[in-house]
């Protein structure tokens, strides 16, 4: 019996430290969220994005996007945040087919800034938001679409 | 693809241009009249070295020929490599040299 508690004590403290050093390294990369992607309102699309999490306005992110886009195809938008421990960055919009367009996953060797061009099919708030250690904070901006990116 | 990797003052600022058409699965063919079905980028990777530097998961909101920019703590030398994957499971990966 002494044995067996030994193996599994021992087996126990392995596994711990293994756990622990995950935790030390993260890896950034993930399975893909589907079920964000897939949804089909903003409301689902966060709350599968960031399960049990609330957002809070912040100032400390900046969204730079344009106020009016001539070209709903192409949207450069670039999303900065002064906040701590920065571990993701989503950008949401509103009224597309599926809110959720792009997610980024950062480290603590990153610098929170990123930059994408996405597609917006009409006008539309756009939705920052920035996962860190201290919980979910967003900034969101308008902008007027004059001609829709989705269809063709 | 191209990737520009260039470093100042302790960061490195890395931009990157994909090919791809991205279809949404929203847009349909003008001459059929049929929906051209979703094709496009789900994942991009960024290493330096073995490190993971950076990860994003993409929907087919992101435009055709996706441009990408983050940045990281770093400095010049070393290599970078980025790697994409899309929802068909074509891929495609590319290295540069930090600037």
């Amino acid at each position: 019996m002494n044995i067996v508690r030994r193996d599994f004590l021992s087996l126990a403290t392995k596994g711990a430290a293994a756990l622990m050093a995950v935790a030390a390294f993260p890896s950034l990369v993930f399975a893909r969220n589907d079920k964000a992607f897939g949804a089909h309102n903003l409301a689902d699309a966060v709350a599968n994005r960031y399960p049990g999490m609330t957002a809070a306005d912040s100032d400390k992110i900046t969204l730079k996007a344009p106020a009016i886009a001539e070209n709903g195809a192409v949207v450069p938008l670039t999303v900065k945040s002064s906040l701590d421990n920065v571990k993701s960055i989503s950008i949401f919009v509103e009224n597309n087919p599926a809110p959720l367009a792009t997610s980024f996953n950062l480290g603590p060797q990153n610098i929170a800034e990123v930059s994408v061009r996405i597609r917006m099919g009409k006008t539309s708030n756009v939705i920052a938001m920035v996962e860190t250690d201290a919980g979910l904070f967003q900034t969101k901006q308008e902008v007027k679409v004059t001609i829709g990116g989705c269809g063709g | 693809m191209k990737v520009k990797a260039k470093a100042k003052n302790g960061v490195v600022k890395v931009k990157m241009l994909l090919k791809h058409n991205m279809d949404s699965g929203q847009a349909k063919d003008k001459k059929t009249g049929e929906k051209i079905p979703a094709h496009y980028i789900t994942d991009v990777t960024a290493k330096l070295g073995d490190a993971d530097i950076f990860h994003a998961e993409l929907g087919p909101a992101v435009s055709k020929n996706p441009y990408l920019a983050f940045q990281y703590k770093g400095e010049a030398g070393g290599k970078i490599t980025v790697s994409w994957v899309d929802n068909k499971g074509g891929s495609k990966s590319t290295e540069s040299v930090v600037k």
